[in-house]
């Protein structure tokens, strides 16, 4: 159970780099150096689920199964927009302010 | 014994007596804190006025005749990925640094509702992604066991201070382990409810398909206490489980005669330390002369638990993290003139090294390309995971196995290398898999006098074996009572 093997899958700089653009990060070259080989490794030793035969098996998405609940879509008033509107990073009255998207 | 090193049910029975007030207990646990907080670092926040001002409410409404509620005056220690009305709530992170809750999760509410004395917001690895506390954005807890090993992760401060005497009881979340797995490694009770018995509304979101909230406790009897505050159906949270709540106290009834016990062979191999594994053993003997019957199981899937793991769990992280843009709360940098640039640098300023490594990894196997062969994939293998589970539930009450191959390792040891850190969760994770109830107890000390402990793992909504048995075992043992020097 604690033996796994390591290196046989190997990502590339330009894989993680793309990783990170999907994910919205940015990284430095060591970064990049230090995330494939700790991906990798992990990516290696995930590989050991190819073994199992899964073809007829349902996938398990929630470990219990119950129905979507519903409830009535009722409005109900709120009232602490302030307490909400107190962590926004930048702010005009009572609006988040970012900076200009269009150009 | 030192007020704080007291369980709770003790403590009501002294505040109901009226030998203590609840102002006394939390000035007592607050300066406690002062004199350990340097060096245990359990707390990100702590609350002392807040704490100071709920105790004497209570202690008015006391006086007043009222009838106290289930915790009243209990002094609590609160995960900090926690939503607390008014109070800080950061996840570990620098990302949620300077975040003020504007409304408290129902969980929460429940405790504090029921009489529960917030005294702060405890330690934890970032997002809850780690075993051992040490991806923490505001520095790595200590074990009071030993200051120079790691308490156990993610709920690394709530194991730390309730092992310490720092509150009486604390609030933990379990997505692979991380309430059982720091309850071990410091000698306490930690509970994984069945995945949907407590809310999560307002508990920061890891891994949806796994997480769940629970208490550490110093003994099952405060287990049971805090279970029953925290466990039933809520609107706010659409995988809450519209169920009955049984009345948990009613299960401390210390006789298992006839009850069968599965041990699963996968779970005893090359690898675990000799003490672990000795104490593992002289439980199963102590169930034995309790009148149990010990039998030895297979759940062949085992092996697969950890890849399946960090796939979804993963995977869940990636689109659960995303709403941390920078836009309406949490980190911002200041420099980005436009959209994009915004949202890249001031993720990668707000978020520590484990959590993009996870959130890459979970881009990854979500990518184009990439879903079947991974997440599909591994979304079977947990079917395969929860039917052996269902199999041996057919013919067993519940399962021991250890919680951790071995006890509490050293700061640093792992931190360099995370596949390592990701198999200290092997014996826990598939549980969260199968969304099993699983609790950790105190079952022994290695010759070095660090905690081991053991896992009993129950069919689905059977919280109430898990606490008989273990409550069971606790009567017939004295390693709950041990208490570190500190």
């Amino acid at each position: 159970m604690f033996s796994f093997s390591r290196g046989k899958m190997k990502l590339t700089h330009e894989e993680v780099k793309k990783i990170a653009r999907l994910a919205r990060l940015q990284l430095t070259e060591a970064d990049l150096e230090k995330y494939a080989t700790q991906l990798s490794a992990v990516l290696s030793y995930i590989e050991r689920l190819n073994q199992l035969d899964t073809a007829n098996i349902e996938p398990t998405a929630h470990a219990f199964l119950v129905p979507t609940p519903f409830r009535e879509d009722k409005v109900k008033p709120y009232t602490e927009q302030e307490l909400s509107l107190q962590n926004a990073p930048d702010r005009e009255g009572p609006f988040f302010k970012v900076p200009k998207v269009i150009a | 014994m030192d007020l704080h090193h007291q369980t709770i049910h003790e403590l009501r029975n002294l505040l109901d007596k009226g030998e203590i007030s609840s102002e006394e207990l939390t000035q007592k646990v607050l300066s406690h804190i002062e004199q350990t907080e340097k060096q245990l670092h359990a707390f990100i926040t702590i609350t002392p006025e807040l704490a100071l001002e709920a105790a004497k409410r209570f202690d008015q409404s006391r006086q007043a005749g009222k009838k106290p509620g289930a915790l009243a005056g209990i002094p609590l220690g609160i995960k900090d990925n926690f939503l607390t009305k008014g109070s800080r709530t950061t996840c570990g992170s620098k990302i949620l640094g300077n975040y003020i809750a504007p409304y408290s999760g129902t969980s929460t509410q429940r405790l504090l509702d029921a009489g529960g004395v917030m005294v702060g917001k405890l330690n934890m690895d970032e997002f809850a992604m780690g075993s051992s506390n040490e991806t923490s954005a505001f520095g790595e807890v200590h074990n009071p066991w030993d200051l120079e090993l790691i308490p156990g992760g993610s709920s690394g401060g709530s194991a730390a201070a309730v092992a310490a005497g720092q509150c009486s009881a604390a609030t933990g979340t379990d997505t692979g382990g991380s309430i059982r797995l720091p309850a071990a490694l410091c000698n306490l009770v930690g509970m994984k409810p069945t995945y949907g018995r407590v809310s999560r509304y307002g508990v920061i979101a890891f891994a949806s398909s796994l997480d769940q909230v629970g208490p550490l406790t110093k003994d099952v009897t405060d287990a049971a206490l805090m279970l029953q505050v925290l466990a039933g159906h809520d609107p706010l949270d659409s995988t809450s489980l519209d169920v009955p709540v049984p009345h948990y106290a009613q299960s401390l009834v210390p006789d298992v005669k006839g009850w069968k016990i599965g041990i699963p062979k996968e779970y005893f191999v090359a690898g675990m330390d000799p003490e672990v594994e000795a104490a593992m053993l002289q439980a199963i003997k102590t169930l034995e002369g309790l009148g149990a019957q010990c039998g030895e199981v297979s759940l062949p899937h085992t092996d697969y638990g950890v890849p399946v793991y960090y796939i979804l769990a993963t995977a869940e992280a990636s689109s659960n993290l995303a709403r941390y843009d920078g836009i309406r709360y949490g980190y911002r940098n200041k420099e980005a003139k436009e959209l994009i640039s915004l949202y890249e640098k001031s993720r990668t300023e707000g978020f520590g090294d484990e959590v993009k490594r996870r959130i890459m990894l979970g881009t990854y196997v979500l990518s184009a390309g990439y879903y079947d062969a991974y997440y599909l994939k591994a979304q079977k293998a947990r079917t395969l995971i929860r039917q052996d589970f269902t199999q041996v539930f057919k013919n067993y009450d519940v399962i021991l196995t250890p919680v951790s191959p071995t006890a509490a390792w050293k700061l640093k040891e792992k931190t360099g290398d995370p596949l390592k850190m990701y198999l200290s969760d092997i014996f826990t994770i598939n549980v969260n898999l199968a969304g099993l109830p699983g609790m950790s107890l105190p079952c022994g000390f290695t010759q070095g006098g660090l905690p081991i402990g053991m896992q009993l793992i129950g069919d689905s909504l059977q919280e109430e074996k898990l606490l008989r048995m273990g409550y069971a075992y606790e009567q017939a043992t004295e390693w709950h009572k041990r208490r570190p020097k500190l």
